[in-house]
């Protein structure tokens, strides 16, 4: 920041930073490590850093596990995380235009609402929102506990941290091209589905990826709803797996845990921008 | 009463169009919820039998209950440390990580993608590294600097009169260092805080941190009054989302430690899922609920409180 350039001051940043993040990485690495090692050698000491012999095939022992049934929890995963997603851009971009693009009395009263329901979290409300699937599958005769429906239904109404992310960028595109719109005589929900939707891919990339990450990460909701091993998701499926099998084999539960980290890595390396941007805003007045 | 024009009356059934999806799901899955949860806290309710009203009996029955003061103290001893823990290393990683250095896009990475992994794959990693025989926290600490940093802090520890350490550590397994080291692996997830504050430190005003300099302010007084002040909302808002997420804390100590040893890592939430799905009393569950709900509410409000006195916002 100061303009005449400070190399000892750049040196202690550097080294610092160098000691900081070697720190950061060295979970990974000895993840990574531990994952391709046979498993004698995991107990090896002084501790192997380069595995010797290298086994790659822990990888196909885990996918290929009967107990652990690792495409059948990817499967479940993936349609959890899926239809969230689907789910919550399509109900919440809606919801983020009326609050942002019609003015209608009340708009900023159910606006505040919206916003205190965010400080309301899942565990206080995760009993009665287990009765009210109950209810609702008794009365309606499709079963929705011990299903993945409760995982995903809920983001079909719009989730109140998207509504307020979409409705922030939504009110930064400007009023002229709705005005202009209307007068070629275009209706509220054709702006909203020609003009807005399109002009805020980037927003709407970071609701998609963020609700993508939360589905994948899910442990507690899984852990309330899901009863058949049939129906687990990843989160689950490896923490029954971990607490049935664990504490011995640490190579095949490192090779696991890799392959559930793998995806969420790959899309930061796809959507890097992406990422950092919508954690900025979040931090955002 | 403001009678409503045709076209007021217009723009409310359209903005009620577009809000109807969130209107459903906010009675069905929220104010529903909340709703039952106040009642059933008054209510002897099993799931298997309809609730039963018995008044404030499951407060009253909490308020002796020791499990449950172990648990809320087990959480604020958590948030005590993982708070400020969390808070300094994130805010001097975002200052060191703002400065212009080599590598400053690969450090910044290697910061940030601890925070991307899943609960799950975390707890694996970090019950084999705690892991007390094989550990490999344990195994370095063997390794000859630290073992002649743990001599020093024993000589230390040794002069406070209190007991020293002794290496292997049980980190997960001995009840004193259970949860301080949940609260250490918890730092290794910052870096979306992290980015926060780096956000935020693009916002402070260059001129600002220019005319200080050239009134002769040195680093660490730039650094006092001028980017901490115009960081402070940023701080204030991490600092609130850091309250309530270490407040409902359950995923990561559920599945390394399930609560022990000797319910040293016993947390709130494990307390509150236990009661209404292990023992079914989901009436018990949910007057914790609304205790854990109010507690969240209070501390939020104390912070806001002191928010006066110490976060500035820029006018614009």
């Amino acid at each position: 920041m100061s303009r005449k350039p400070n190399p000892l001051g750049n040196m202690i940043v550097l080294v610092a930073l160098l000691i900081l993040c070697l720190g950061f990485a060295l979970p990974f690495l000895w993840m990574m490590s531990t994952s391709l090692k046979t498993l004698d050698r995991t107990m090896a000491m002084p501790p192997q850093w380069v595995p010797d012999p290298i086994v790659p095939q822990n990888y196909v022992k885990v996918l290929q596990n009967p107990k652990l049934n690792f495409p059948l929890l990817t499967r479940n995963t993936l349609m959890v995380a899926v239809l969230s997603v689907l789910g919550t851009t399509l109900s919440s971009s809606l919801v983020a235009y009326g609050f942002a693009r019609i003015r209608f009395k009340g708009n900023s009263t159910l606006f505040g609402l919206m916003l205190a329901t965010m400080m309301i979290p899942f565990p206080v409300i995760m009993v009665p929102l287990f009765t009210v699937f109950r209810w609702l599958g008794d009365h309606t005769g499709v079963p929705l506990l011990g299903t993945l429906t409760p995982l995903w239904l809920p983001s079909w109404f719009g989730s109140a941290f998207n509504i307020f992310m979409l409705r922030q960028f939504f009110l930064t595109l400007p009023m002229e091209l709705s005005e202009a719109a209307q007068l070629d005589g275009c209706s509220e929900f054709g702006i909203f589905r020609r003009i807005v939707l399109p002009l805020s891919r980037p927003a709407l990339a970071v609701v998609a990826l963020f609700t993508f990450m939360g589905a994948w990460n899910d442990f507690l909701g899984p852990l309330v709803y899901l009863q058949d091993p049939g129906q687990y998701t990843l989160a689950l499926g490896l923490q029954t797996f971990q607490s049935q099998h664990g504490g011995t084999e640490w190579n095949l539960l490192m090779a696991a845990s890799v392959l559930v980290i793998s995806p969420v890595i790959l899309l930061f390396f796809l959507a890097q921008r992406t990422f950092i941007q919508g954690i900025a805003t979040t931090g955002m007045k | 009463m403001t009678s409503f024009s045709s076209g007021e009356r217009h723009r409310l059934r359209q903005g009620l169009a577009f809000l109807s999806p969130w209107i459903v799901g906010f009675l069905t899955f929220l104010l529903i919820p909340v709703g039952l949860s106040f009642y059933f806290s008054f209510c002897d309710y099993s799931l298997l039998q309809p609730p039963a009203f018995i008044g404030l009996a499951n407060y009253r029955e909490l308020m002796t209950d020791p499990v449950f003061w172990q648990s809320l103290r087990n959480t604020l001893t958590y948030a005590a440390m993982a708070l400020p823990a969390g808070l300094m290393v994130s805010l001097g990683l975002a200052l060191l990580l703002n400065q212009k250095v080599a590598g400053q896009s690969i450090f910044r990475t290697v910061v940030f993608l601890p925070s991307l992994v899943p609960t799950v794959a975390s707890a694996m990693l970090w019950l084999w590294l705690f892991n007390t025989k094989l550990g490999l926290i344990n195994t370095m600490l063997e390794t000859p600097p630290f073992a002649a940093l743990i001599r020093g802090l024993n000589a230390v520890l040794g002069v406070l009169h209190l007991p020293g350490v002794q290496p292997p550590i049980g980190w997960l397994t001995d009840p004193a260092f259970a949860l301080p080291a949940l609260a250490f692996m918890s730092v290794w997830g910052v870096g979306q805080t992290v980015v926060i504050y780096l956000a935020g430190l693009q916002d402070v005003p260059k001129e600002l941190l220019e005319a200080s300099e050239l009134d002769g302010a040195n680093a660490g007084q730039r650094l006092w009054n001028v980017t901490l002040p115009m960081l402070s909302p940023v701080i204030f808002f991490n600092l609130i989302m850091a309250i309530i997420g270490s407040l409902q804390e359950f995923s990561g100590p559920y599945i390394m430690t399930g609560g022990g040893p000797a319910r040293a890592t016993y947390f709130f939430t494990m307390y509150l899922y236990d009661n209404a799905f292990t023992y079914l009393k989901m009436g018990y569950a949910s007057a914790m609920a609304w205790i854990q709900l109010l507690l969240i509410l209070a501390l939020t409000a104390i912070a806001f409180r002191t928010s006066k006195h110490w976060v500035h916002y820029q006018t614009k």
